[in-house]
């Protein structure tokens, strides 16, 4: 199993919102390993979901250069059950940007039915701190550059100003074989 | 320009929001980290509640100016050193800084901002 929480973006506005869609299947390991005989989607890993979404919409702010984490989960309330065959659709949206941190206010929805409500906090880490605290970097700049390409946010994304989003202005080529 | 108590009313709902305390746990003398258990995140949501709550922007280093507690003309020993102290009086007006100058240790700052300290900040901010 692979940590992608999303599935694709269908909208991503750099420092505004985002849509991202997650399609929840049978096949999927934890929904038999959640409650045993009776499938649904964890609420946990709809909020990684949201977070997911929530996280890269706030990176973009930084440039993808910089490690930012998911730093307080300060709401989170969920409403229905998720089964297999819906599709959850996640809305985030930049509440707050600074230089240390941001604010987002994210939504899960399953078809009209809301689902989730959360506020995500997102701590800036800079683009060292990984580095110093493990001795290695967390994230190699190909394979974030290889998951943003797979969720498709430089085919749905946009600037602030309305005009497509390039690849090449962030730095996601891999500079150097360390990591 | 909200009253005193209009801003502490404000302060303490954004408070218990943020740190999940009760109403009757924030009062005037309580320290942030102390008494209510902030952790370094929970700044973060603190000052977004304050921002939206009062419509007004802090910038990062208004509220607690870890620039000044990191830098080494300031900071010997993990001791503040006068002209640090000096450095905090004027970025920390809002501040009661008299129980740190007696024993200036660098995480002693943190540990002692209370609650009243913070409203002290955000009128000042109003005012400004």
């Amino acid at each position: 199993m692979r940590w992608f929480w999303i599935d694709r973006f269908t909208e991503f506005v750099c420092g505004s919102h985002a849509v991202a869609v997650k399609g929840v299947s049978l096949s999927e390991d934890h929904m038999h390993e959640h409650m045993v005989g009776y499938p649904i989607m964890p609420n946990s890993l709809i909020t990684e979901g949201m977070a997911q979404a929530g996280g890269l919409l706030v990176s973009e702010q930084y440039g993808f250069g910089e490690l930012v984490v998911l730093g307080k989960l300060a709401k989170a309330k969920f409403h229905t059950q998720v089964r297999n065959g819906d599709t959850l659709t996640y809305r985030v949206k930049v509440e707050s940007v600074r230089s240390d941190g941001a604010a987002v206010a994210a939504t899960a929805h399953v078809g009209e039915t809301l689902h989730a409500e959360a506020l995500l906090f997102y701590a800036r880490l800079g683009q060292d701190v990984s580095a110093d605290l493990f001795g290695a970097k967390l994230f190699r700049p190909r394979d974030l550059q290889h998951w943003l390409s797979l969720v498709g946010v430089f085919e749905v994304g946009v600037r602030a100003d309305g005009t497509p989003m390039k690849e090449s202005d962030y730095p996601l080529q891999e500079c150097s074989s360390t990591m | 320009m909200p009253t005193e108590d209009e801003i502490f009313d404000k302060v303490r709902e954004a408070l218990v929001d943020a740190l999940g305390v009760d109403d009757d746990e924030v009062t005037p003398t309580a320290t942030l980290q102390g008494d209510l258990d902030a952790e370094s995140i929970d700044f973060l949501d603190i000052v977004f509640r304050l921002e939206k709550s009062f419509d007004i922007k802090i910038e990062r280093g208004e509220l607690f100016p870890e620039d000044i507690l990191t830098n080494t003309d300031y900071v010997q020993d993990g001791k503040v050193n006068e002209d640090g102290i000096l450095k905090l009086r004027e970025r920390m007006p809002f501040a009661d800084l008299t129980k740190f100058e007696a024993e200036p240790v660098v995480q002693n700052l943190g540990q002692q901002l209370t609650v009243k300290d913070m409203c002290n900040f955000v009128a000042h901010k109003l005012a400004a």
